[in-house]
């Protein structure tokens, strides 16, 4: 599905600040596979992501979706088949549109924006109806401005909005980090019930070292722009934070540094 | 009495200004707002508006004049936009060298003179003449017109295309994110609010049966005071009234000039009066928050005064 070949990034190229952010990555994603991301600071994994997603061009190697090349398409037609959940909760929607004013421009996705209305009654029906799976009430506020809308209802929002249009692929970054954990909580329980349910190929980073461990079918850790370790499902079984830590140290050769790191 | 009459009849004459700027700050809510983008291409649109719509009614055509009056400052949008997109050029930079390089422009489309007079030539207006209306049909005319204006561009902001549009002044990293072109966007956002600027010049031009090369200097600051005094003053709950507002807030605008230059301000006061009142709406928020924090700050103070530390 998704298959990215000995890719590099470096930022501020010949200049004192150089910064190697990906060092001849390569990843493999089968169909349906979820990743979940770890990995210190700096180490890569936004910029791995805002290459998958064309925000950044690489430098070299190439990045193949469902077997199309999309090394240097444009951001906005990657998007036709990638769904996208930042890390901040400003990011992901309109503040000064409604709820549906924000869905229906989601649910456009890769299709041309004409001049017919821009929702329909059958939109807004639908709308509700998926809405109501977030279990947040906001089914009954469609005609609300997203700007009132709480953080973790946000993010619960753009995670609607990136796979109202089932995407071949989704890149979620960070996406509960400025949430209260509770909050976060319930933010992965709603991804892990997408991402199952639609059988959709994922990429999480997460800061938090036991979510990465309990979501997804695979956990991958980077360092330096490589990828240090790689875990499928069944050599996830049994792990715990703490090994995890200590395999890191080992890897890396150095502490993990992660400031915003949860081990718990 | 006969100075009342006079002020009623002032009064009703700015009315009808007023409603032909509301087009022009409408245009400038699409920029300013919509969009988020500062245009500055507006002072030059104006112009080039009133600049085709003159010499089109010289030669006896002003609603072609009028048509293509819209379709040229929908060039000038989509010039401007284009130097800000696809060559990364600061968008109000972009607006300034666009108004600069529209000035010689306009020059050419007025046949090198900084000025065409109408007098005596068929105007938009003449046809109500004919009817017979009374002394409010250019009035109503111009209601008519607003008002068909403000339902076309509601109807096109919740489109499928207005919603992007709107969208990508509010976040475009996350309209890009849903495959939106947001480069597509600002052009075709650029050019509906050049166009509608365009189309205002057009319509003083033939108003004022007068059009003069340099009649759209200030019309950025004037179009961003009518978008303001609109907010501040009127209900911006849904997008409807939003736009109402907008109107409104340039007719307003109209009305208090008139009204200062009734009560003596002199005319080349004007630009000086309207960048204040546009400095002052801009500064509200901030003036509001040091109001409050010095409030609160006296407060403050003042229950330690005891002394006791």
């Amino acid at each position: 599905m998704l298959k990215v070949e000995n890719i590099c990034k470096t930022f501020n190229k010949g200049s004192i600040n150089e910064k190697i952010a990906l060092d001849n990555l390569s990843l493999f994603l089968g169909d349906g596979e979820f990743v979940t991301v770890i990995g210190g600071n700096g180490a890569g994994k936004s910029t791995f992501l805002n290459c998958i997603a064309g925000v950044y061009e690489i430098d070299a190697g190439r990045i193949l979706l469902d077997n199309t090349d999309i090394s240097y398409s444009p951001e906005h037609k990657r998007s036709k088949y990638i769904g996208r959940v930042f890390q901040d909760p400003l990011m992901g929607t309109a503040f000064d549109m409604t709820i549906e004013e924000n869905l229906a421009i989601a649910y456009t996705r890769g299709k041309p924006k004409g001049l017919r209305p821009g929702i329909s009654k059958a939109d807004t029906a639908l709308f509700r109806e998926k809405l109501a799976l977030l279990d947040l009430g906001l089914e009954n506020r469609v005609k609300e401005k997203v700007g009132r809308l709480s953080g973790g209802q946000r993010q619960a929002l753009t995670l609607l909005m990136a796979t109202i249009v089932k995407p071949k692929l989704l890149l979620l970054d960070e996406h509960t980090a400025a949430l209260d954990p509770s909050i976060a909580k319930k933010v992965f329980k709603l991804t892990e019930e997408i991402v199952k349910g639609e059988k959709l190929c994922t990429i999480m980073i997460t800061h938090n070292m036991k979510a990465a461990l309990e979501h997804g079918t695979r956990t991958i850790m980077m360092h330096e722009g490589k990828i240090i370790m790689d875990l499928n499902s069944k050599e996830k079984e049994g792990v715990t934070v703490e090994w995890l830590i200590e395999q890191f140290n080992r890897k890396s050769g150095t502490e993990l540094d992660n400031d915003r790191m949860l081990l718990g | 009495m006969t100075m009342l009459m006079s002020l009623a009849a002032t009064l009703q004459g700015s009315m009808e200004l007023g409603i032909i700027y509301a087009i022009m700050a409408l245009g400038v809510f699409i920029s300013f707002r919509t969009l988020n983008i500062p245009d500055l291409t507006v002072d030059s649109s104006f112009a080039l508006g009133a600049a085709v719509s003159a010499v089109m009614a010289s030669i006896g055509q002003p609603f072609i004049g009028l048509a293509l009056a819209f379709l040229a400052g929908c060039f000038a949008g989509v010039f401007t936009a284009l130097l800000t997109t696809k060559l990364k050029i600061q968008p109000l930079l972009s607006g300034i060298l666009m108004m600069l390089a529209l000035y010689s422009i306009n020059l050419k489309v007025m046949g090198g003179k900084p000025n065409i007079p109408l007098l005596n030539k068929p105007v938009m207006f003449s046809f109500l003449q004919r009817l017979d209306l009374g002394k409010y049909a250019k009035l109503l005319f111009l209601v008519l017109i607003l008002a068909l204006i403000v339902v076309l561009l509601y109807f096109f902001l919740k489109t499928k295309l207005g919603f992007a549009l709107r969208a990508t002044g509010d976040n475009d990293k996350m309209v890009r994110a849903l495959g939106v072109n947001t480069d597509i966007t600002i052009i075709i956002g650029l050019a509906v609010s050049n166009g509608l600027v365009a189309l205002a010049g057009a319509i003083i031009a033939q108003y004022q049966s007068f059009a003069d090369v340099s009649m759209g200097i200030g019309m950025v600051v004037i179009g961003l005071a009518s978008v303001i005094i609109g907010e501040v003053l009127f209900s911006v709950k849904t997008l409807m009234r939003r736009l109402i507002a907008v109107a409104l807030g340039a007719i307003l605008y109209r009305l208090i000039i008139t009204i200062a230059l009734w009560l003596g301000m002199p005319p080349t006061d004007l630009k000086l009066v309207s960048a204040v009142i546009v400095a002052a709406a801009l500064s509200m928020t901030v003036i509001k928050e040091r109001a409050l924090s010095f409030k609160s700050r006296r407060a403050n103070s003042r229950r330690y005064k005891g002394g006791q530390v």
